[in-house]
């Protein structure tokens, strides 16, 4: 074999030197999210959890300081991970690294984007830092996901420039019921939409508060602009591959795996149980033997005030 | 080839599988999703599509692909990979062991120009195509060293991000993801001829 970088230009390509290079486009930030689809995405607390996730098959890692069951168990204010960690995992892996700024705290969101990790999650599960307003995300080459429990929480993420969608669920509780009430209510929410005729538009607009423009492309295209998955309180394969078939785009599992007995195999578990997710044999084989499941709350016991899915406006 | 019904599968284990399939179907193909060797019979070309080249490689190594994907390639199926897809073709990486098919003779380095920040579009003549094609760079791996069948079809910065070895082409970047469909017609058409 011979080095490349030491060829003859060929006279055909040697245009090459082109100046329309552009980073961060909205195209290269929802690009990184479409090569996700299909796969889980696990929170890691270190380096050598994000490689358990890594040989398991993970598309990619959430690097963190507390998995949100421990996030719920201490109390107390969550930020922003230890940048030395987060750099740790990034090192660790050859996969994408996400991490998580708090809701509107964009000097967290500029922290991790200097880090160069790949993708911020801004997150519910940690404590919001304003009650307003959520990150400009447009700012940033870095793209962003963010939780939502319907079509008008989607549409103004996707507004702040969020290149990624992700169901809020009930993190930290390894119950589903949540993350499949958000999705069905999308699904119900787009469906909707999709038939409407345009006079009827902007008063849903306002209803939802989404903004109007990109309702018209959801009426137009019947699909979110962005990819969407699971995430909040998928414990087992059989959750991720029910998110799979109400019409997630792949799941998060966040205390799921690394709060259960054996990480490893349930990590692999749920890999296959996301791509096989139409094929209950193979669902019924990677589901047997897994030894014990994180424990799960049930939502009921949550007090409102406590609920991480209220956080985010 | 007895039927006239071309079929053309993409390996749907994880990626972005549904742009390709969308494409092709816009083009005309007949599509199979491909998981399990079983899949594979009823195809008469591939596409490999972007996504994390270690996930999907460990599914295909979990589910016995390796070997029918490797047979059906040599046996002369038109392949196209991209981006992951291209790392899964080639026969070497250049850090790091992961499955690998092997069809294409080039040596990869994964997440060449660095992580997402760096992530790019860009302008790009290709050999034989006309006007540039808008290519899209995630995370995109580059050819480090190519074998002596393995012609280069579009260069960025010197290095080759388009290449073609008989019948399998690999892309560093994702035609998937932009309107301009003359790669996906290149696959189509290396059916034709064949």
């Amino acid at each position: 074999m011979e080095p490349t970088n030491t060829e003859t230009p060929n006279p055909d390509t040697a245009l090459e030197a082109s100046k329309t290079v552009e980073h961060g486009t909205k195209r290269v930030k929802t690009g990184l999210a479409e090569m996700l689809k299909g796969g889980v995405i696990m929170d890691v607390v270190t380096a050598e959890q994000a490689e358990i996730a890594e040989q398991a098959g993970a598309v990619a890692v959430m690097a963190l300081e507390r998995v949100p069951a421990d996030i719920r168990k201490h109390g107390g204010v969550a930020r922003m991970a230890d940048p030395n960690k987060v750099e740790e995992i990034m090192e660790a892996v050859s996969i994408p690294v996400m991490a998580k700024a708090r809701i509107g705290h964009f000097v967290e969101a500029q922290v991790l984007a200097s880090l160069g990790v790949d993708y911020i999650d801004e997150s519910e599960v940690l404590s919001p830092a304003d009650m307003q307003h959520h990150i400009d995300k447009w700012a940033f080459t870095t793209p962003f996901v963010c939780g939502a429990r319907n079509l008008g929480e989607a549409l103004r993420r996707v507004g702040e420039g969020a290149a990624m969608i992700r169901t809020k669920g009930e993190p930290g509780t390894g119950n589903v019921v949540e993350a499949v009430t958000h999705m069905r209510q999308m699904t119900a929410d787009i469906a909707r939409v999709s038939t409407m005729t345009d006079d009827l538009l902007m008063a849903t607009a306002r209803d939802l508060g989404a903004p109007i423009d990109l309702l018209r492309d959801i009426a137009e295209t019947g699909k979110l602009p962005v990819v969407n998955f699971a995430a909040g309180g998928i414990a087992t394969p059989a959750d991720a591959a029910l998110m799979m078939q109400l019409g997630c785009d792949g799941v998060f599992v966040g205390s799921g795996i690394f709060k259960s007995g054996d990480p490893a195999v349930r990590a692999r578990a749920i890999v296959e149980a996301t791509t096989f997710h139409q094929d209950p044999q193979i669902i019924a084989k990677v589901s047997s033997n897994l030894g014990e499941p994180m424990v799960g709350i049930d939502i009921d016991e949550i007090p409102e005030s406590q609920r991480m899915q209220e956080r985010g406006w | 080839m007895t039927s006239s019904v071309r079929r053309v599968g993409v390996l749907a284990l994880q990626g972005d599988f549904r742009e390709h399939l969308s494409v092709l179907n816009e083009l005309g193909a007949h599509t199979v999703e491909v998981r399990v060797p079983h899949d594979l019979e009823s195809v008469d070309a591939l596409i490999v599509p972007g996504g994390e080249s270690t996930t999907i490689g460990r599914l295909a190594t979990l589910y016995g692909m390796i070997e029918p994907l490797r047979k059906h390639i040599k046996h002369g199926m038109p392949t196209l990979g991209t981006c992951a897809g291209m790392i899964f073709l080639a026969s070497r990486v250049t850090d790091g062991d992961q499955p690998l098919i092997g069809a294409l003779e080039a040596s990869v380095e994964r997440n060449a120009f660095g992580r997402q920040n760096e992530s790019f579009e860009v302008d790009i003549p290709v050999k034989g195509l006309g006007d540039p094609v808008r290519a899209v760079f995630i995370r995109a791996p580059l050819i480090e060293e190519v074998g002596d069948g393995v012609e280069v079809l579009a260069r960025h910065r010197g290095r080759p991000v388009f290449v073609r070895q008989a019948n399998v082409m690999a892309t560093s970047f994702h035609p998937e993801l932009t309107e301009d469909r003359r790669i996906h017609q290149m696959l189509l058409d290396s059916l034709e001829a064949g």
